[in-house]
């Protein structure tokens, strides 16, 4: 028994079972206990307190780090990590998790979709997600992220009598369980070579081997596809512009933030811990990924009039600047990847709960003609949108601007300035079509829609991710500290 | 906390409250806190007044971002105070002109006037790179908005492509910087400078050009130099007056700053090494500016143009690598300040009262209104380099330092000062006399009293600056003489003796120079 299943194991277990725990009850108390459609705001207050005991056992678990000034903690005989970085990726996930709960709930009244198992999913979802970022076993990963992409595929279809929201469901299901072949092709070669599925050992025994094993190439390749396309990284990128579109909105918020992250999460861990000494297979590869999703993200955004379809290639982009600290690598490089992902959690949530807010029955609030002149109906929103926007594009003194220098910096300390050139050119394009967005809702004439309902999950929402852009922006210290101490390892 | 912290924090703190309270206050509020603003800043005066020093004062120095640490670095020295001074002068009389012109969201326009103060403010007393950039893009936005939402109906062009041209530039100026401390290991500038001096930090030449380039390109994009001004006609002529008033008196100024302040100093012989070329860009842009002024149909665009003949002076000035051609250079970034800016208002007091940009829409404009007449002819003359008036000291000086360098350089630009002479003098004969029209007799009249308090200020200083020059020139004179001096660092690492912190020959021969000019 002791072996099995210790309090070590609990221990580390304990947030995802929480998850888990909670994301299932809210399945049965949807079905027998509340059934009735009024009672559904009860739900939500349930999730919330399931994701506040997820929350307080990651901050025990933070506690007993800190305490034992320990670097980690492993359980599951190198099964699960945690570490640092673990926690701070849970922590990206808890807020992302919380806000797309908040502001999920009048979305969902407004499209007449209200049913108590999205906010199980979400936490089903997050239940997947703690596996990736704790995860150091391939099996273990492997179920995380198909226990996060099965519950998205749901989450994409959830507006079941929207054709588009079908539709992108089966796009996304379609190329996602692609995409899940190739990275589980990966993984089986990893442990065909290697004769264990456990990190550690992997590492071991890959360090032994030489650079040109075209078995390990194999290997490599097939798992970084695989990931790419988790990330909504190009050329694997198809799947994000229609899933975005048609999903619902907190859903897209949920889906281009935390799913995003928790794939880095893996993505640092493999190949920044496991496969580092094989950097000279793999740097090539993902520097062409990061090249053309700056491309390909940047340059399909500037002619886009749908909204959401914008912010889609706009985070494809993103997931090029994430993935350049991958490249550099160093220190500040992971430092860069954990401050723009917790950043990029509160801009980018800001930016689609602005786009919720403004969402009306029968009136779909997502074509950029749409925000015609919202400084003039809704002052208070076109400020929040223009910040997040600014922040997105990386304008100091928001904190998109922190989380670019760090990449950037990053890019110099280890002598990569042609990529870092690059990206900053495409700063610039950038600015383009986040300033179109800005360009509608401040100096173009008024439209004909309505102006924001006021909701108290939008408030809060907007409360915490606007706080969170200006105050990181301007005093980022406290986020340097602690992605800072995230990374003793 | 110094009086520059305050000064500087000041106009943030107006912004808030700007924004917090009713918008009927909004206007007298902005008034009455840019007015004080100014007062305040006047103090920042002391420790200059006539002193040939190249000391820095008001320093504060704390640290902002711990690792990599990013420090709350400011100060004022001979170079900044002017600059300074001119953007809190301006802010006032800039809510002034505005005063019955924008009826439209006024709240917002007068807190975003103040934020681009602190935004332009903050460049001019940042000793920290990083701090700088932050000041550098801080300023982007107000304007953004200040040309988009209340300019004329072209302003989402003309707006979208200044954010575009200034932020393309200013990417890359980042990118250097940040090289820049990966080699030297902090952002703080006089550091950077030190270790520079004392050959602690060595750029190789292979290092040095890139670097100079993105920082100049960022700063020639904002002066602007000549293949790169295409911006600035637009964003000039579809601004509402104070926004042209602000972007060419107090933002066009941001670019040469940055070329003095940075560009020289820290890459000296990349700087040397390019000089030729941005002499011959500078003297292409001084001749196309005003021939392409002098065809102008429309006062704005002529005006801009200018600009960018005047600005090319500034530019010849400072890569002729004299002390003369420098003090200059920086005397006339002051004066380019005072007479433009007093240009595009006098242009915005004619468009408010015949809602015409065009020149043949007026004429005869003499007749019905004398006193903004006299106070056009004043500022015509001293934009085009009367003797007596401020901007003939500062060519006179550029021009000097450029003939001490090549005869041909001070006689393709002087070609300048005779083309400024033809057209601002053509664009007031064609305005202002000759019959007074339909339009003009009925639209008309003269300046009042609000718009004389505008003006009033500017036209003072054209004077003051054209005969009092010593007073202004002495702390730039001891400033330039130093970065000419780190500027000489040589690229084989024979590394000199850091300056003497003042030059003590150099003051005293500008000075001699500025007294033999105007006995003439």
């Amino acid at each position: 028994m002791n072996q099995f299943y210790t309090p070590t194991d609990h221990f580390s277990l304990l947030p995802a079972l929480l998850l888990a725990l909670f994301g299932c009850a809210i399945l049965m108390l949807d079905f027998f206990v509340l059934p009735h459609p009024r009672q559904k705001r009860w739900l939500i207050f349930f999730a919330l307190l399931g994701e506040f005991f997820a929350g307080l056992a990651l901050y025990r678990q933070y506690r007993f780090l800190e305490d034992q000034s320990i670097p980690a903690l492993r359980a599951f005989s190198d099964g699960l990590i945690i570490d640092g970085f673990s926690i701070f990726f849970n922590a990206i996930f808890v807020a992302a998790a919380v806000l797309v709960a908040i502001i999920s709930y009048r979305y969902l009244e407004v499209e007449g979709e209200h049913h108590g198992e999205f906010y199980g999913l979400i936490l089903l979802a997050q239940c997947g997600m703690y596996f990736l970022a704790s995860g150091t076993e391939l099996v273990t990963i492997f179920i995380g992220i198909e226990l996060m992409a099965v519950t998205f595929y749901i989450l994409v279809g959830f507006l079941r009598s929207d054709r588009r929201s079908n539709e992108a469901a089966m796009k996304y299901l379609l190329l996602g369980a692609f995409s899940s072949g190739f990275l589980a092709y990966g993984f089986s070669l990893l442990y065909a070579i290697t004769g264990s599925t456990r990190l550690p050992k992997i590492a071991a025994e890959l360090a032994q081997r030489p650079a040109t094993d075209p078995l390990l190439l194999l290997a490599i390749v097939t798992t970084l596809v695989g990931l790419l396309f988790k990330v909504g990284a190009a050329p694997f990128h198809m799947w994000a512009p229609d899933a975005y579109e048609g999903a619902p909105t907190p859903v897209t918020a949920y889906l281009s933030v935390a799913s995003k992250a928790a794939s880095v999460a893996v993505l640092v861990r493999l190949f920044l811990g496991t496969l580092a000494p094989h950097r000279i297979n793999w740097e090539p590869m993902l520097a062409v990924a990061v090249v053309l999703s700056l491309t390909i993200g940047n340059f399909s955004a500037l002619s886009q009039t749908n909204l959401k379809r914008l912010l889609a290639f706009s985070s494809i982009s993103h997931a090029g600047y994430i993935l350049l600290g991958l490249i550099a690598g160093n220190r500040t490089g992971l430092t860069g990847i954990c401050i723009y992902l917790f950043v990029y959690t509160f801009m980018n949530t800001g930016a689609f709960l602005v786009l919720i807010s403004l969402r009306q029955k029968g009136m779909t609030g997502d074509d950029i003609d749409d925000l015609n002149g919202l400084i003039h109906r809704s002052p208070g929103h076109a400020l929040l949108m223009a910040l997040f926007l600014l922040s997105l594009g990386g304008i100091p003194p928001t904190a998109g601007f922190i989380a670019k220098y760090y990449i950037f910096l990053s890019l110099v300390e280890t002598g990569h300035y042609a990529l870092a050139i690059t990206a900053a050119l495409f700063v610039a394009v950038s600015i383009y079509y986040y300033f179109r967005i800005v360009r509608a809702m401040f100096l173009n004439e008024a439209g004909q829609l309505l102006p924001a309902l006021p909701g108290w999950g939008a408030r809060v929402g907007f409360a915490v991710t606007a706080l969170a852009t200006l105050a990181i922006g301007l005093y980022p210290e406290p986020i340097i500290r602690f992605a800072g101490t995230s990374l003793l390892r | 906390m110094t009086l520059l912290d305050i000064v500087l924090f000041l106009p943030l703190v107006a912004f808030i409250v700007i924004l917090a309270l009713p918008k009927t206050l909004s206007r007298t509020l902005a008034l009455a806190t840019s007015m004080g603003i100014f007062i305040v800043s006047l103090g920042l005066l002391a420790p200059f007044l006539g002193k040939p020093t190249s000391a820095v004062s008001f320093e504060t120095n704390l640290i902002w971002i711990q690792s990599p640490a990013i420090r709350y670095h400011i100060s004022l020295d001979g170079l900044g105070l002017w600059l300074l001074l001119l953007s809190t002068m301006l802010t006032p009389l800039c809510v002034l002109i505005s005063w019955n012109y924008i009826t439209d969201r006024v709240k917002e326009y007068y807190a975003f006037l103040l934020l681009l103060e602190f935004g332009v403010i903050g460049v001019f007393v940042s000793m920290d790179l990083f701090l700088f950039y932050v000041f550098w893009e801080v300023t982007l936005v107000p304007m953004y908005f200040l040309i988009g939402i209340w300019g004329h109906d072209r302003r989402i062009y003309a707006t979208v492509k200044f954010f575009l041209y200034t932020m393309a530039g200013s990417v890359l100026m980042l990118a250097a910087i940040l090289y820049l401390y990966s080699r030297a290991g902090t952002f703080d500038y006089p550091m950077i400078l030190q270790l520079l001096s004392s050959g602690r930090l060595q750029l190789t030449a292979a290092e040095q050009l890139p670097l100079f380039l993105a920082f100049f390109i960022a700063f020639a994009i904002k002066v602007p130099l000549f293949p790169l001004h295409t911006w600035l006609p637009d964003a000039h002529v579809e601004a509402p007056t104070a926004g042209s008033v602000m972007l060419a008196s107090v933002m066009l100024k941001m670019g040469t700053y940055g070329i003095v302040r940075f560009c020289l100093p820290m890459f000296g012989n990349a700087a040397h090494q390019c000089a030729p070329v941005i002499i011959a860009l500078a003297i292409i842009g001084i001749i196309y500016g005003a021939l392409v002024a002098l065809v102008q149909p429309n006062m704005k665009k002529l005006v801009a143009y200018s600009s960018v003949s005047h600005l090319g002076f500034v530019v010849l000035g400072i890569f002729t690598f004299t002390q003369q051609g420098m003090d200059g250079a920086v005397y006339q970034m002051l004066n380019h300040g005072i007479s433009t800016g007093a240009l595009f208002m006098l242009v915005g007091f004619l468009y408010e009262r015949n809602h015409s940009l065009e020149i043949k829409s007026y004429g005869g404009v003499a007749n019905v209104a004398p006193v903004l007449s006299v106070i056009f002819m004043v500022t015509t003359l001293a934009s085009i380099g009367l003797p007596v008036l401020n901007n003939f000291v500062g060519e006179f000086l550029v021009l000097q330092g450029a003939a001490i360098v090549s005869w041909k350089y001070a006689a393709l630009a002087g070609l300048g000062v005779i083309f400024s002479a033809c057209y601002m003098l053509w664009l007031y004969q064609r305005a202002f006399f000759g019959e007074a029209g339909e339009g003009v007799r009925h639209h008309i009249t003269d300046i009042n009293k609000r718009e004389l308090l505008a003006i009033a200020p500017l036209v003072i200083l054209m004077v003051w600056m054209g005969t009092g020059t010593s007073l202004f020139l002495k702390p730039i004179t001891a400033v330039n003489a130093q970065i000419l001096e780190q500027s000489k660092i040589n690229v084989e690492y024979q590394v000199k003796a850091p300056p003497a912190p003042s030059a003590e020959p150099a003051p005293a021969t500008t000075a001699a120079v500025v007294e033999v000019a105007r006995a003439r």
